[in-house]
């Protein structure tokens, strides 16, 4: 609760933060701390970076329903899939948990003062078997994945 | 880059196949979408099915843990040191008839009611029934209140009390929300049985079948069509879906 | 009649000072332990897999219970035309919200994730009673708030039609408010010790005596704050005369509740838990409840006028049915979940899971303060709002 607190915060404190450092960042580019999360381990990511990053979350959100309540498998895109594909190697060659800085959710949302409570139920690191990425089988499914655009395409934006 | 066009039908037109097999769509200039080895989505499950669990009481020989253990293995519970907190899936239950002294042990965990008060008693709808039989707890809507704890009479449902961070991907558990035996439902729904159930047949006395129980074929609706079985706590009249036999 | 005059609280000594101080410092306190609980878990509290139920439902349903039996005095005088109640039927109402307010904070602060409390608000299950009481604790802090309006409003106020309609309306929905709070264990037919229909008319006739000695304390600390007697003579009678009557009935629906569960040869073990061997369960009822929480402030009530002052008698008999009632809940609560679940009937059972085992509970500091909290916060509601607007009436000023 008491991080959540602070999480709640923090994005104002990081806001009049940013807008103090908003002249200097913006003459001397690079001296703005940004993130860098780890690549995945893939070629690519299931979408384009730009599309990830504004709708990772609804891209989540939206089977959670279908697949908890009515057992529906094998949906598009899971949350085990981002976890496998993203999981960063540790100091002890394992892959690390949610509570590392290094890891590839946490590295973004520290920085972006936003809590997620998914990996408090969630496993943040992939099971023993870990899923390679970029591997679609010839008889994709381009309908579903277009449907799904579908849904997706009014949260598009550039 | 340019907002999509909404009006466009951008499903068919802006299909491209890769060269290697990567379903792409374009959904505006430099916005592309891929599938990955992901098979078609199954369809949602329906009543036509019936998930039960018939227990041999005679087959389960005591100080045997291999369903307890193999639940363990599958589902990331524990025992953290912590007995009266610690959460059990499922557990052996020692009974002995205080007349006769006659002893033995059963395996006890959710018994899948038809009509389960936890779910009756639930002020979210977290707790509620799958389709085809399955009990569970969504806990993205959890709110921890254990009201469904007050209401099990078989003390099915652990309550996460500490914070958890080595969960399993097949079973994800965390704190503030309560939790029980699934049927290994991941499993169910890719065509396998229960871990306990397939512990028990490969290594224990095979005292577990898992099946269809509305199925006149499935092995487990044969056995409880051939022989008299019981439900424990008959009397409440939940028609619990686990049913044990010589008990 | 003449008309009533009322007053809002404006004059605060260094003693009343001091127990609003008291009172913020618990709520403070009480916040802290529910952070503290929600850090680190619920394993930092007495309640386990077997007793999931613990102190702070024992304080919630306490307050939530008392709060519909607050609004009675309200009720009489406009329900059954009372006159003599009329002058307390405002503070009945805002004492009533607050000891909801109250209730309902401790019982939200101690779920398991708190954090989700817009869920319960957006999803709702309407087969179980949490739910119905989501809808009927909402619907009384609004009912109850119209109510007043109704009262204390210039021109509303000289309607007698409205105030006897909301007056009915809140009456009729805080006796299906208490029935739900009782059947949330009522219902449970898993568990022995409930499993009961009486649970809601138990309910009913304990939220009466509970809300009423809330009232007369309130009252009675008034009293001294505003130098002015807010209790005559004859009001102190007719509060005496309503506790005991309170009183018997909650005894009278517990002996019933007993008696049935006792007659019945599978339910005499859970019984002779509760009453006999249960270790601090007996303990709680027969001396908590009965004893202390019955017996000593009926005699005290009995002997008012003959060895003690009356007005004595009758706040030292509401800060002993208090007491009492907290026993009660205590018994209720924890007791019935501490006697095991027969899961199988007729066998002797063990497990590494506490099977067929008595449930031991030792409340830890953090979840008794949240629990305590709630009372101050309601306390500190009713003294702000009495503050703000005029609910107390104007007494005669004190003769001493």
């Amino acid at each position: 609760m008491i991080r959540k607190i602070l999480a709640a915060w923090a994005p104002m404190i990081a806001l009049a933060g940013a807008l103090f450092c908003a002249p200097a960042g913006a003459e001397e580019a690079g001296r703005t701390p940004v993130p860098h999360p780890p690549k995945g381990q893939g070629e690519h990511c299931v979408a384009d970076t730009e599309f990830m990053r504004r709708n990772h979350m609804k891209m989540l959100f939206h089977d959670r329903k279908e697949t908890v309540h009515e057992g529906v498998r094998g949906e598009k895109f899971s949350l085990a899939g981002c976890v496998s594909c993203h999981a960063v190697k540790g100091a002890d060659g394992k892959p690390v948990a949610f509570s590392s800085d290094q890891h590839f959710c946490k590295s973004c949302h520290s920085y972006a003062a936003v809590k997620i409570d998914c990996f408090e139920c969630h496993a943040s690191r992939p099971a023993e078997m870990p899923q390679k990425a970029a591997s679609a089988p010839a008889d994709a499914p381009y309908a579903a994945i277009a449907s799904y655009v579908r849904d997706m395409k009014p949260e598009v934006k550039p | 880059m340019t907002a999509p066009d909404q009006n466009t039908d951008v499903d068919r037109r802006a299909l491209i196949k890769s060269a290697v097999g990567l379903a792409t769509v374009t959904l505006a200039p430099g916005v592309t979408l891929y599938a990955f080895g992901v098979e078609a989505a199954s369809a949602p499950v329906t009543s036509a099915k019936r998930w039960g669990m018939l227990i041999d009481i005679n087959k389960c020989p005591p100080g045997c843990d291999l369903c307890v253990t193999a639940c363990q293995q599958e589902n990331g519970w524990k025992s953290t040191g912590h007995p009266s907190t610690d959460a059990q899936w499922i557990r052996k239950v020692t009974l002995r008839d205080p007349e006769t002294g006659k002893t033995r042990e059963a395996p006890a965990m959710c018994q899948h009611c038809a009509t389960p008060p936890c779910v009756d008693v639930c002020p979210t709808g977290a707790s509620f029934k799958r389709a085809d039989g399955i009990v569970l707890v969504d806990k993205h809507i959890c709110i921890g209140c254990r009201y469904c704890m007050m209401a099990c009479p078989y003390k099915a449902r652990s309550f996460v009390h500490e914070e958890i961070d080595d969960q399993k991907t097949v079973a994800p558990r965390g704190k503030g929300t309560v939790e029980s035996c699934t049927f290994c439902v991941d499993r169910v729904d890719a065509g396998r049985i229960p871990a306990c159930v397939e512990s028990c047949g490969v290594k224990g006395g095979a005292a577990m079948i898992f099946g269809d129980l509305n199925d006149p074929n499935s092995e487990i609706r044969k056995a409880v069509s051939a022989m008299a079985t019981t439900q424990i706590r008959a009397d409440l009249g939940l028609d619990p879906g686990v049913r044990y036999r010589n008990l | 009649m003449a008309k009533l005059k009322f007053q809002t609280l404006n004059r605060q000594s260094q003693s009343f000072w001091l127990l609003i101080f008291f009172h913020v410092a618990l709520v403070a306190i009480g916040l802290s332990a529910a952070l503290y609980m929600e850090e680190h878990g619920h394993i930092v509290t007495g309640m386990s897999n077997q007793i999931v139920w613990g102190l702070p439902h024992v304080f919630a349903v306490f307050l939530i219970v008392a709060a519909s039996g607050a609004l009675n005095v309200a009720s009489v005088s406009s329900v059954f035309n009372k006159l003599a109640y009329k002058p307390y039927a405002r503070l009945s109402g805002i004492l009533a919200i607050a000891l909801l307010l109250g209730g309902l904070a401790v019982l939200v602060l101690d779920l398991g994730r708190p954090d989700r409390l817009f869920v319960a608000v957006f999803n709702n299950n309407f087969k179980s009673i949490f739910a119905w009481n989501i809808y009927l604790y909402s619907g009384f802090i609004a009912i109850v708030g119209a109510y007043l309006f109704v009262m204390m409003d210039r021109q509303v106020s000289k309607s007698t039609v409205a105030g006897k309609a909301m007056g009915w309306l809140a009456f009729v929905w805080r006796l299906i408010l208490t029935t739900g709070t009782g059947s949330i264990f009522g219902f449970l037919i898993a568990r022995e010790a409930y499993d009961s229909a009486i649970m809601a008319p138990l309910f009913i006739a304990s939220s009466f005596l509970y809300g009423l000695a809330f009232t007369v304390l309130v009252l009675a600390m008034m009293s001294s704050q505003t130098l002015s007697d807010l209790m005559p003579d004859e009001m102190v009678e007719k509060f005496s005369g309503l506790l005991v009557i309170f009183a018997l009935a909650t005894v009278y629906f517990t002996v019933v509740q007993h008696l049935t569960k006792l007659y019945s040869a599978s339910h005499r073990d859970v019984e002779d838990f509760l009453l006999r061997d249960g270790g601090v369960y007996p303990v709680m009822f027969w001396l908590g409840q009965i004893a202390i929480g019955t017996i000593a402030p009926l005699a005290i009530l009995y002997m008012r006028g003959k060895a003690l002052s009356p007005r004595m008698a009758l706040t030292s008999a509401a800060v002993l049915f208090l007491i009492g009632g907290l026993a009660q809940m205590y018994v209720i609560i924890i007791g019935g979940q501490a006697f095991p679940l027969k899961i199988f009937p007729g066998e002797k059972v063990s497990s590494s899971f506490f099977d067929g085992g008595i449930a031991t509970y030792t409340p830890s500091i953090p979840e008794a303060l949240l629990g305590i909290s709630g009372v101050s916060l309601a306390m500190l509601i009713v003294a702000f709002a009495l503050r703000l607007l005029p609910f107390l009436p104007q007494g005669a000023p004190r003769q001493s």
